[in-house]
């Protein structure tokens, strides 16, 4: 315990004279990239590396910032697209609710703006990781990422089960529609503009929870829960507010790209999804800003380069998940931080 | 014939063996998962392609060597444990002193790359392996027909999960284990060699997921994709369970096959996710599992 004591003190001087402005330059240097990159690469795979990456990002607000694994994030990335994509395409809900017999709660709504089809995911995420985000904190470490995945894998029966979600065809031809009535989203430009804006909307944001009060306590709670809990931090429900805010960030990952990528299906919700933005987050940097946003770009676009080697995507991703967990468990990014000693 | 709850006996009992039979699984896996984790603190999420490497080496032995399913009862455990031995040596003895979650990630890995192997040669379709012939055809018992093969997989488990913890909870050796468990540097300080024993610890218990996969093999078919599914499932069995008893897992996966089974006769929608809503209330009531300790 001691000489855990002796590192802690002499790391923390040395972090908060470095802190610098690396971190805006990154970030100035990311926007830039994600400006020209359209020009040089498909457009449809830039965005749809930005939604993996929003989600990567809201994975790692959980597992690099508070210490929580959580397997079944693709539950929330999942849900929120079929939602999303329900209601830009179709817009009535139905519930169903017990009153002695199974009864269906018919909301009759038109397809739905895609701004209101977005929030509508993000909410029902949002609503789930309450659910899912309550019941796994109440067991600590390991036990934290069977729960997830549990959780997640029976809600994909549900996805599997429920007629909504068009079952193995999944939700097709998702109309994109009009952004707040005057913006077309059928225009590649602008709607390359709106994913870029939520995208970077959501990073921003994940930035200032980062480095808010709360995201300290997170921070603490990763560290050291007891010792959070003897400083009289009622760390459940810091664990719950943020896993709730992850789900809901996820959730909007997930119907933003439901209207990229115009579908909504099963492989969504599957656990491979799960272990996908796992692989993203590890590849780029656990615990950095800027590692899952690389990670996500590596990933899609190994994807996209290997797609010639179809059924072999799935064992080179076990072997990065071996060589990156073994070998460089602080990823490129968190690497690169380290060369230059600097945080990102 | 005779009816319980308007449900035809023929078809309660039915299910219900089903249930068993799925929970001797559950229990064989979920006892591998636990005697991994006390000796290692990982969590072997390759435990499910494991299983199914079982099953492929029984499906291997009787195709090209032409040995039985009692040959394979016996060698398929052996080859994948000094698989799963290779595999402690070589990379997962580095992480124990990091985090847990890196055990899982690196097992996840695995897994990921066993079962995209194995799918790239064998196909997502399953091959079928025969029941033996000394166990083939059935009693019938008068309320239901009962298939010998599958009487034989219950009793067998059942077996293998007793004598698993008769040797953990009443030998010396399972004290050693225990021990270890507890306090390692201790137990090393006695002389015992507990890096070697958790290398066997590790290669038992991926011995125990390979035997299930040998006893699925010939009722469910062998294909790459039977672990994955089943191990997540076999996640939620440790939750309710609670990692802490050797017994309680036992119970636990039994338990749970049977509720599963019960399910599938009463409310067949459901049969899928009723483990995982069990698991949701057991969190509720008992957040440490039916057996477990509080950490």
């Amino acid at each position: 315990m001691a000489q855990d004591l002796a590192q802690v003190e002499t790391v923390m001087p040395a972090e908060t004279e470095r802190k610098g402005h690396a971190i805006p330059i990154a970030f100035a240097i990311m926007v830039g990239l994600l400006l020209i990159a359209p020009y040089f690469v498909y457009p449809q795979i830039v965005m749809q590396a930005l939604c993996f990456a929003l989600f990567a990002c809201a994975f790692n607000l959980l597992i690099g910032y508070v210490g929580l694994l959580s397997f079944g994030h693709a539950l929330f990335f999942g849900w929120a697209s079929y939602v999303c994509a329900h209601l830009a395409k179709v817009g009535t809900v139905q519930l169903p609710y017990w009153l002695g017999s199974w009864k269906w709660l018919v909301i009759p709504m038109p397809p739905l703006p895609p701004e209101l089809a977005i929030l509508g995911g993000t909410a029902v995420a949002a609503l789930f990781g309450l659910i899912a985000g309550a019941l796994a904190i109440r067991r600590q470490g390991i036990y934290f990422a069977m729960i997830t995945l549990a959780l997640a894998q029976m809600m994909f029966f549900f996805a599997l089960q429920a007629k909504f979600t068009g079952g193995e065809d999944g939700i097709q031809a998702v109309p994109r529609g009009w952004l707040f009535g005057t913006f077309d989203l059928s225009r590649p430009a602008v709607l390359y503009g709106t994913v870029l804006c939520i995208f970077l909307l959501g990073f921003l944001l994940i930035y200032r929870i980062i480095h808010s009060p709360f995201g300290e306590v997170l921070k603490a709670i990763r560290e050291n829960e007891a010792r959070a809990i003897s400083l009289g931090y009622k760390t459940d429900r810091y664990k719950l507010v943020a896993f709730v805010l992850s789900a809901a960030l996820a959730g909007l990952a997930g119907s933003t790209k439901a209207l990229v990528v115009q579908l909504a299906s099963l492989t969504d919700v599957n656990w491979h999804m799960s272990g996908e933005v796992v692989l993203m987050t590890l590849v780029g940097g656990l615990g950095t800003i800027f590692g899952p946003v690389a990670g996500a770009f590596i990933i899609i676009a190994m994807q996209n380069f290997l797609s010639a080697l179809d059924q072999w995507v799935t064992v080179i991703q076990g072997v990065i998940f071996v060589i990156v967990v073994l070998l460089f468990r602080r990823g490129v990014v968190g690497e690169i931080a380290a060369l230059l000693r600097i945080k990102l | 014939m005779f009816e319980i709850f308007g449900i035809p006996s023929q078809a309660l009992f039915g299910q219900l063996l089903i249930g068993l039979i799925n929970g001797s699984f559950y229990a064989v896996l979920s006892l591998g998962l636990a005697v991994i984790f006390g000796m290692l603190n990982i969590i072997n999420f390759s435990h499910g392609a494991q299983y199914m490497m079982g099953a492929f080496c029984a499906f291997f032995l009787l195709q090209y060597l032409g040995l039985n399913y009692w040959a394979a009862l016996v060698i398929a455990p052996i080859a994948v444990g000094i698989f799963g031995i290779v595999i402690e040596r070589t990379m997962l003895q580095w992480l124990y002193k990091l985090d847990h979650l890196y055990g899982l990630l690196l097992t996840f890995g695995l897994a990921l790359i066993i079962e995209g192997v194995f799918r790239n040669y064998f196909g997502a379709s399953g091959l079928p392996y025969a029941v033996p012939e000394s166990l083939r055809g059935g009693i019938n018992l008068g309320f239901m027909f009962l298939p010998i093969y599958r009487a034989w997989v219950v009793c067998f488990s059942l077996v293998v999960c007793l004598l698993t913890w008769y040797m953990i909870e009443r030998t010396k050796l399972g004290a050693y284990l225990r021990a270890a468990t507890e306090n390692p540097t201790i137990v090393r300080s006695f002389g015992v060699n507990v890096p070697r024993m958790i290398t066997l610890t590790y290669g038992f218990g991926v011995g125990l997921a390979a035997l299930a996969g040998v006893m699925a093999a010939p009722i469910y078919n062998v294909s790459p994709q039977m672990g994955a599914d089943l191990i997540i499932v076999v996640f939620a069995v440790v939750v309710i369970g609670g990692m802490g008893s050797i017994m309680g897992a036992i119970v636990t996966g039994f338990g749970l096959g049977v509720i599963e089974g019960l399910t599938k006769v009463f409310f067949p929608e459901a049969s899928n996710t009723v483990i995982f809503v069990i698991m949701a209330i057991v969190l509720l009531v008992r957040p440490a599992g039916l057996f477990g300790r509080r950490a």
